[in-house]
């Protein structure tokens, strides 16, 4: 168990209420991602190649990704999605930032434009997988234990749940945590980050990695901005520090402000990833 | 933060290319690490540790080299160090979305017998 963040070794990750293993999925074939290409090995001795009946002492270069599994299976998401012409977004931010309603409302301003389906990563419970279905959302949930991210294979396995090709929009509800996800391609096309104003100005300060890998920036609960004290400007100043590339957004999606800017963006990134 | 995962597969990788090599003993394994790439040395060592133990790695030394944050500035057409994560160019305080080098989270060697 991780110190820092209680994330597991082996975490028990449920899909739909099922075992993560028991889930095929067609992004992940009819084989397991078994992770052997040894074919074109880069290894190099940097020893003298004197092997006597003992081994000797070498130093081998390896020089690979540590998340090069995941690397690969996000790589696989993304094709497939990419195939079934498929916008899809990695939503990411703390824990009640806003994610859930974000999405219940993004889906009721899409509905009758395009089709929208979401994968909810959570620690334990279903509780957003009900508030969505109840919302009329089609929804697969992924319990993940102890893991603190939802990871590629996960997605892979979730993603099987859905009926994709009656789906325009795939959206990816990240663990809460700005932490660990940020690490984890999931094959999205878009990394959406979350900031809300209660969180404070100085967030992207405080967790860079998951600012500066954000494609889009989402500024949540606008309509306590006033309550909250929250310094818009120096936000905004302090998101363009960290994530300069990312596209900022100003909503509430309570009240609707600023709804219809990014219903708007999103229909013009599924036109382009339609073609 | 996911250290251990992050570790024990590093191991794998390490075992994994000892084997490959027909070496019995994992002696030490050495990683690139990036500023940016949101792992905590220190966290990866005792990490390390519990993960090596009961394996062919056991006892093995991990070192850790560290990638600063680099960034590239368009305007000035070079590279610069990105200070507190901020991708600000210290020569024309213009900010950069490039980050060339600072997400790093490699295997870079095994050392073995």
């Amino acid at each position: 168990m991780c110190k820092d963040c209680g994330c597991g070794i082996t975490g028990d990750v449920s899909i739909g209420g099922q075992s993560s293993r028991a889930v095929s999925s067609p992004l992940l074939g009819g084989a397991h991602s078994h992770d052997h290409e040894h074919g074109d090995s880069h290894h190099h001795h940097h020893d003298d190649h004197d092997h006597g009946p003992e081994h000797s002492h070498q130093t081998v270069t390896v020089q690979k990704s540590i998340l090069e599994k995941n690397e690969r299976l996000a790589e696989r998401n993304r094709g497939f999605f990419k195939a079934k012409k498929l916008l899809v977004l990695n939503v990411l931010s703390s824990p009640g930032s806003g994610k859930t309603t974000l999405i219940q409302q993004t889906a009721a301003a899409l509905a009758k434009k395009l089709r929208l389906g979401v994968i909810v990563g959570d620690l334990a419970t279903d509780n957003d997988a009900a508030r969505l279905r109840a919302a009329g959302v089609p929804v697969v949930q992924v319990t993940t234990g102890t893991v603190c991210h939802l990871d590629a294979e996960m997605v892979a396995r979730a993603a099987g749940q859905l009926d994709l090709d009656a789906l325009d929009v795939l959206i990816i509800e990240n663990v809460g945590n700005l932490v660990c996800p940020a690490d984890y391609d999931l094959g999205e096309d878009l990394r959406v980050v979350l900031l809300s104003v209660t969180e404070g100005e100085d967030k992207p300060l405080k967790y860079p990695p998951i600012f500066h890998s954000a494609n889009v920036a989402v500024v949540t609960k606008s309509d306590l901005a006033v309550a909250a004290g929250f310094d818009r400007e120096k936000a905004i100043d302090n998101l363009h520090r960290i994530g300069h590339h990312a596209r900022v957004f100003e909503l509430s999606a309570k009240t609707g402000e600023g709804m219809a800017a990014w219903v708007e963006f999103l229909v013009q990134q599924r036109q382009a990833v339609k073609g | 933060m996911h250290e251990v995962g992050i570790m024990q597969e590093a191991v794998r990788m390490a075992i994994e290319t000892a084997t490959a090599q027909g070496a019995g003993r994992v002696h030490g394994l050495r990683l690139r690490v990036g500023a940016m790439s949101g792992v905590v040395p220190e966290a990866m060592q005792f990490a390390f540790d519990m993960v090596c133990a009961g394996t062919i790695a056991e006892g093995a030394k991990l070192e850790i080299e560290r990638v600063p944050a680099t960034c590239w500035c368009g305007t000035c057409q070079a590279e610069f160090e990105c200070a507190d994560f901020v991708n600000e160019c210290p020569r024309c305080h213009a900010l950069s979305g490039e980050l060339r080098r600072g997400r790093e989270l490699n295997l870079a060697s095994v050392e073995m017998s």
